[in-house]
């Protein structure tokens, strides 16, 4: 809420700098954002007449204008066209500070002839004094404004943009803001005094209100004033309703607004005449029933909108807009004035569903009493009788359905300590809140106090509401600092579920990053598009679970693999990275469970592509294929302590052929492979592309063991190195299961595969390195010569494999 | 015989003066000290001589012998000490050539400012602790005092995977709070616990706003806890994240599950106070929401609000590392852009 200091001041004496008030408001909880000075910079600019128009000797459209200063008279070249005899004008001494009109920057003013004739200072536009965007012409102040002075008293102010936090609807209004600033500072707040005369026809005999759903509409408050003279509002309210950022209009819409800002009440002014009867309802509208607002759109209705309705149709939407039907206008003379109460959720219902908002439905929309509208009510009355030279109808409508009584709330020093940590005494406790409007009555004890809560203060119902109060009041600056002191709870064990998996994907980080890995973090929604790019076929496994109001198609789906995230995040790499990439992901992937939360589960996946090691000039320089990230999968495993076997795949991601499941003690935790070249493409990937995904929850199942030690061998081992011919369809692991199954072979390496012209077509060979070792004895020449006999016997019997020469 | 002997030593010596380095030096023992060496012949046939002669040049060849191996031992250790202080020409390497790389990887920032602020919390007791990220709208909103149509739903812009099913309503969790409630549900005082995780805005996204964020939730129940310990303990938060030296500001603010409530800023990072635009000319910087919880919120896991108390705070992640890092588009953290994610 935009707010006028000069307006604050009208309540409440403020002796601290605008800055300093603006600190102490933050602090308290009612946020300054902005600071705008109107005429700090107008020191040389003061209010003149102009009292003379003579044509400039050497130019047509320029005139000479005599200024009268009250204490001298000036003679000054202006060429706005809307100059004329007669105005009050805003007139700066050469030396003044004004805005450039062209550029916008700081300037001052130079003396200067203007085709040949001297000007001694200037009259000035909008622009030039820093209030607006105008500069079509000069600044015309109204015929009242005070002769000679400077303009800064007359039109300067600090205007304060204050956020208002949705708890606090009493601080959209000006009273509100003086109140809270009152309690501050220690001022007492004077609040306008609300008395006016009433003619002897009563309101009854113009006006019934019919409230007929009173849940929605706890209170309605109506006026009426006769003889009602439209005219533009005096200057002071229009400059009021400008600095707060309102449009003025006409003198009526223009006091209810006024009085909407002073006291935080929506008011709504019909025009009596173009109401149908004098029946005033209180309905929920029918459903598709029409209104043209006053901003002259037609909008269609339904039963969760309240509406005030005359005996035919709707008037206005309650506590949202007034109907174009109804609107004041030139020719209105009669008006019936409202100040109601409307149910909150109501209204906020209604603004869904119109998609609209407007000053008073921003103000119902959080909670206003259905006390407040009564005293609103009377003072617009007051001044419409005042602007508008009405005369207001006898007493009061006044239909108060909804009316209720807040019980007090107890509170005690003790308790202030209890949340606070500050210790307040009791006489401090009663002087702030009985400044911020509360009624406090002390217990005989004199340590506790009986709070009634003001019925603009709707959010204060605890003990620790009213904490708050004293705390913010006195001013959280003052709160001391204190540790933690209370004991610390149990510590869950480290072999938990829980704690494992956080420990698994802290290992897993370290590991993957120490491999080359970057990690990245991608959106949880991603599009159906890309979700469907990762499988060749156009039904997806798994349908993902939708959001039903996505901010963008790319995130309308809660993503079922975090594998689309990680190539698209490959892609863009790819763009501009001449090295290999690495990447992996540590997140969640939701997969439905009906109308339940979704299950959310632990995935990881990386990618790899590109040259192996970064070109250097002893690098290796070959390109990133399966056996790179067969290996990392193997790295990862084996730290975990686990060893895993490779299986085919027939995930549609990976190529089929040259993809493998990865399985551990029989049981399937992730893949590993080459990504199918039209995912790849659908991607716009360019080389080969490896992927890895592990189920994170799979693995932990296979870790929760504690790794159990070894004795580290005692006797010394031997060493064999073999090379064996296979035929081309032998796989490497069925050797390898073969020569593991001897006792003796505490590891088996392979240390070359060869094709080629050493060895007949259609086979292969595979170099292996075999260390043997026993745990109980040295081994013997003998011992080891014999199980090697037996292993190649069994080779070449199950395998066909031949040692090569 | 003892001509020659002489003959042999001063050969030694004068060859020994050019040997330069420990192969040549191995090279001229083996000629000189060696099994086939003229010195060690002359030994091995000591016995052919004469007695006389014998005791004489047996004397001197050993005298030589032994002289020998002492110069040997010298140089070898003069060898030794050059070759630690000045190596050969062809020994120098070129230290200007690149190492061979070790190709590494680095966590996401985002990763590893959660890490640093974990750590913090639980240096002082915390446990850390996750949530879902989809949660009903009970917990998100009702449980926490914002019921259906209450306006301070506006102050989250929620995505939601249900429409008009009430509490019942599945949404992406707009923030970590619900995580004091499922956290209460489940545990009885004393609790102290953060729970960092990812959270999700229905929110367009600029240099300041993005569509997800992570959050960092904090919670602590107990008797007797106060304003004053959150204020202790987010102070000495700020402090250990943004250095002794940093102004802190502990101001009062609204959430609707917290009474009273708290805003934590940080003095701004760019202008130090002085006001410029990352910090919208204010001086300072919002870095976390906090306050004592609501009576209400505690009376509804049956917790007594009379007898305990507890403080609740949550923080944005990235807030913290663009204010740590001088990052000034939030967008970079999940555009996943190699030439942003390894500067850290």
């Amino acid at each position: 809420m935009k707010v006028s200091l000069k307006w604050i001041r009208d309540y409440v004496d403020i002796k601290l700098t605008p800055e300093e008030l603006a600190e102490r408001l933050t602090i308290a909880g009612l946020e300054v954002k902005g600071i705008q000075t109107i005429g700090g910079t107008w020191d040389k600019v003061v209010i003149g007449e102009v009292i003379a128009l003579n044509p400039h000797p050497n130019a047509d459209r320029i005139k000479l204008a005599t200024v009268n200063l009250s204490t001298q008279q000036v003679t000054t070249v202006c060429g706005a066209p809307n100059i004329s005899l007669g105005q009050k004008v805003t007139f700066a001494y050469i030396g003044a500070r004004l805005k450039d009109p062209y550029t916008g920057e700081d300037t001052v003013l130079k003396p200067a002839k203007i085709r040949g004739v001297a000007s001694e200072g200037m009259v000035c536009s909008e622009k030039e004094l820093g209030i607006s965007d105008s500069h079509e012409g000069i600044l015309v102040l109204p015929p009242d404004a005070p002769l000679g002075a400077p303009l800064g008293d007359y039109l300067g102010d600090v205007i304060f943009d204050l956020d208002v936090t949705p708890n606090r609807p009493d601080c959209l209004s000006v009273i509100g803001i003086a109140r809270e600033i009152a309690a501050l500072i220690g001022e007492p707040l004077h609040l306008p005094k609300v008395h006016y005369e009433e003619t002897d026809k009563s309101i009854e005999s113009f006006a019934l209100v019919d409230i007929v759903a009173p849940d929605l509409c706890p209170r309605y408050c109506a006026s009426l004033i006769t003889g009602i003279k439209i005219a533009p509002s005096p200057s002071w309210l229009q400059q009021r309703l400008n600095s707060c950022g309102m449009r003025p209009i006409n003198n009526v819409v223009d006091v209810t607004n006024y009085v909407m800002l002073e006291y935080g009440q929506p008011l709504h002014a019909f025009d009596y005449r173009k109401l149908g009867g004098r029946q005033i309802i209180v309905r929920p509208a029918r459903n598709g029933e029409r209104i043209t607002t006053l901003d002259g759109s037609e909008r269609t209705l339904n039963p969760d909108i309240l509406v005030i309705a005359d005996k035919e149709e709707a008037v206005a939407v309650a506590g949202i807009m007034g109907g174009l039907d109804s609107e004041v206008t030139d020719k209105t003379d009669t008006i019936l004035l409202e100040s109601a109460n409307f149910n909150q959720a109501a209204i906020r219902r209604g603004c869904s569903h119109l998609q609209f908002q407007s000053e008073a439905s921003i103000r119902f929309d959080k909670g206003l009493n259905s006390e407040l509208p009564l005293l609103p009510l009377k003072r617009t009355t007051q001044l419409l009788l005042e602007l508008a030279s009405g005369r207001a109808a006898k007493g009061i409508i006044d239909v108060y359905p909804g009316k209720s009584e807040p019980k007090p709330i107890s509170l005690t020093a003790r308790e202030v300590k209890r949340l606070s940590g500050l210790k307040v005494k009791i006489e401090e406790i009663l002087k702030v809140l009985k400044a911020l409007g509360f009624e406090c009555q002390e217990g005989d004890s004199g340590s506790q106090v009986s709070v009634s809560t003001p019925y603009w203060r709707s959010d204060i119902k605890y003990s620790a509401d009213l904490v708050e109060e004293v705390v913010r009041i006195i001013g959280y600056e003052k709160i001391p600092m204190s540790r933690l002191s209370s004991p610390l709870p149990r510590q869950e064990s480290r072999l938990s579920p829980s704690a494992q998996q956080s420990k698994l994907e802290e290992k897993l980080r370290s590991i993957l990053t120490g491999s080359g890995f970057q990690e990245i973090l991608t959106y949880s929604l991603v599009s159906l598009e890309k979700l469907q790019k990762l499988s060749p076929k156009v039904e997806l496994r798994i349908p993902p679970l939708k959001v039903a109001n996505p901010m963008t198609r790319e995130q309308e789906f809660l993503r079922i693999s975090l594998r689309a995230g990680l190539l698209a995040t490959l892609a863009h790499n790819q763009k501009f990275e001449q090295g290999g990439i690495r990447l992996f992901e540590i997140g969640k992937i939701f997969l439905p469970r009906g109308k339940d939360l979704p299950e959310e589960r632990e995935m990881l996946c990386a990618v790899l592509s590109g040259p192996r090691a970064e070109l250097s000039w002893q690098a290796d320089k070959k390109l990133i294929d399966f056996f790179d990230a067969k290996g990392v999968v193997e790295n990862l495993l084996n730290h975990l302590g686990l060893k895993a076997s490779f299986d085919i795949s027939d995930d549609e991601t990976l190529f089929a052929g040259r993809g493998a499941s990865i399985i551990v003690e029989d049981d399937k935790v992730g893949i590993v492979g080459e990504v199918h070249p039209r995912v790849a493409q659908a991607f716009e990937l360019s080389n080969t592309i490896c992927l890895i995904e592990v189920d994170l929850a799979k693995l932990l199942a296979k870790i929760t063991r504690i790794k159990e030690y070894q004795p580290i061998p005692r006797f010394p081992s031997v060493i064999r190195d073999i090379a064996l011919i296979v035929d081309e369809q032998v796989s490497y692991r069925t050797v390898e299961n073969i020569i593991q199954s001897f006792l003796l072979v505490a590891k088996v390496t392979l240390f070359d595969l060869y094709r080629g012209e050493q060895v007949a077509k259609g086979k292969k060979s595979f170099a292996i390195r075999i260390i043997y070792q026993s745990p109980s004895h040295t081994l013997t020449d003998e011992e080891v010569d014999q199980t090697q006999e037996e292993m190649l016997a069994r080779l070449r019997r199950e395998l066909g494999a031949t040692l090569r020469d | 015989m003892l001509e020659r002997l002489k003959e042999l030593h001063a050969q030694a010596l004068e060859e020994l003066k050019k040997v330069n380095n420990p192969r040549e030096l191995e090279l001229w023992r083996v000629r000189h000290l060696g099994k086939k060496s003229n010195l060690t012949k002359i030994l091995r046939s000591l016995a052919t001589l004469p007695l006389e002669e014998r005791r004489e040049v047996g004397a001197q060849a050993n005298e030589i012998k032994r002289a020998l191996e002492s110069n040997l031992e010298e140089k070898e250790q003069l060898l030794q000490e050059g070759i630690l202080t000045s190596p050969q020409e062809s020994q120098r390497l070129d230290f200007t050539l690149p190492g061979r790389s070790l190709t590494t990887g680095r966590l996401h920032p985002t990763t590893q400012i959660l890490n640093e602020i974990c750590d913090v919390f639980q240096n002082m007791g915390f446990q850390v602790i996750e949530g879902p990220d989809v949660e009903w709208d009970y917990y998100s909103f009702e449980a926490l005092n914002i019921p259906q149509h209450h306006p301070a739903r506006d102050m989250w812009a929620t995505l939601w995977l249900d429409v008009g099913m009430g509490g019942k309503a599945r949404l992406l969790r707009p923030h970590t709070s619900p995580m004091q409630i499922r956290l209460m549900e489940r545990e009885r005082p004393p609790i102290r616990a953060i729970v960092p995780g990812r959270v999700y805005r229905y929110e367009a996204t600029d240099a300041t706003h993005e569509s997800i964020l992570y959050q960092v939730e904090g919670l602590a129940v107990d008797t007797n806890i106060t304003l004053a310990d959150l204020k202790g303990t987010l102070f000495d938060f700020c402090h250990c994240l943004f250095g002794e030296e940093r102004k802190v500001r502990f101001r009062c603010d609204y959430f609707p599950f917290v009474e009273p409530g708290v805003e934590v800023a940080i003095g701004c990072s760019v202008c130090n106070g002085a006001g410029c635009r990352l910090c919208g000319y204010s001086g300072w910087l919002e870095i976390l929401g906090a306050g004592m919880v609501h009576p209400d919120v505690l009376a509804r896991v049956d917790i007594n609000p009379d007898i305990y108390s507890g403080f609740a705070f949550g923080l944005g992640a990235e807030r913290i590392a663009m204010l740590r890092y001088g990052i000034d588009d939030i967008r970079l953290f999940y555009s996943n852009d190699l030439r942003f994610l390894r500067q850290f």
